[in-house]
């Protein structure tokens, strides 16, 4: 699968905050396996430790995403993307406009307009978005390649809340990579994004609040992993009926 | 002259961007700059002037989701 034209192995996204220690981070980013890790700008201290955290994160070998979280305006989110990409020399974006401080719930109309701007200006978007197809056609037309829907509210670790319409924009897209961003607690929220048919799925609080960061990176890996392969061995259908496994010809009469 | 960087006040006696930076120890490489809300590359810092008031934002990598 590739992601702009870049050919990712992993279909796990690994986000790189929260964890108990850069230690545990670095094992947790090695364990998953991933490819590719979000990072974010905050405000540098005289203390320069922004510069070893940077220097640290490169010796993992992983692309760079960077975010714009915390942005609530499209030029918020346009200057930030601007610094991350000096920063972090990589024209990859991970665009959040958010548009309520509670839900962290995206604000598409700003998405969409920040994503035209950035698109124009040689980025590569990553947008955090809903499930909206709608909205989804929107981002396309500014100029993204990508949509990252959420499949809960960021932090939650709720899972998949509407797995219907993850459904409906696989369906709905289905030429475009899809990853679903935010809201996966568990492995098996992990598979069944895989499951739905989404390309990738981009998780870190599930990771690094576990009580074992490093086996839950591993599971989180083979989680998306079965759930990739199985959407691929294409699953048998649902049944309203019960229908036995084991032949019923050849049954012995032992009554 | 009278800035406010990172939403601290400071006093510096720099003219430029870049020498502010220097003058207030942030001379870190991975570091990003704009100025009233707007991005200023590092090539450009030597050259964009500040004045009484300015606000500026000096961000570095951090984790992120």
């Amino acid at each position: 699968m590739q992601f702009y034209g870049t050919e990712l192995t992993s279909r796990l996204f690994l986000g790189t905050a929260q964890y108990p220690s850069p230690k545990v981070l670095c094992e947790a980013i090695t364990a998953s396996g991933t490819e590719v890790i979000t990072v974010s700008l905050r405000r540098e201290s005289a203390a320069g430790a922004g510069t070893g955290f940077w220097q640290m994160l490169r010796q993992t070998g992983a692309r760079i995403l960077p975010n714009t979280a915390g942005c609530h305006t499209v030029q918020e989110a346009v200057t930030t993307a601007q610094m991350a990409r000096e920063v972090f020399d990589t024209d990859w974006i991970k665009l959040e406009v958010i548009g309520h401080a509670d839900s962290l719930q995206p604000d598409v109309f700003a998405l969409v307009e920040a994503a035209r701007i950035l698109s124009g200006d040689g980025f590569k978007v990553f947008p955090y978005t809903t499930e909206d197809l709608v909205v989804g056609e929107h981002l396309l037309e500014a100029g993204c390649e990508v949509l990252m829907p959420w499949g809960a509210p960021i932090g939650s670790g709720q899972g998949l809340r509407n797995p219907d319409g993850l459904r409906a924009m696989r369906a709905h897209f289905p030429d475009t990579p899809l990853v679903v961003d935010a809201g996966i607690g568990r492995p098996s929220d992990a598979a069944a994004a895989m499951e739905l048919g989404l390309d990738a799925v981009l998780l870190n609080t599930a990771v690094a609040k576990a009580g074992d960061p490093i086996a839950m990176a591993q599971a989180m890996a083979q989680a998306v992993r079965a759930g990739q392969i199985g959407y691929a061995a294409d699953p048998m259908p649902r049944r309203d009926m019960a229908v036995p496994s084991t032949p019923v010809l050849g049954l012995a009469d032992l009554k | 002259m009278k800035i406010t960087v990172n939403a601290k006040p400071h006093d510096i006696s720099a003219a430029t961007l870049d020498a502010a930076l220097t003058e207030l120890g942030l001379i870190s490489p991975a570091l990003a700059t704009a100025l009233n809300g707007a991005f200023v590359s590092r090539a450009k810092r030597v050259d964009t002037q500040l004045t009484e008031g300015d606000r500026i934002e000096v961000l570095a990598p951090m984790q992120g989701g």
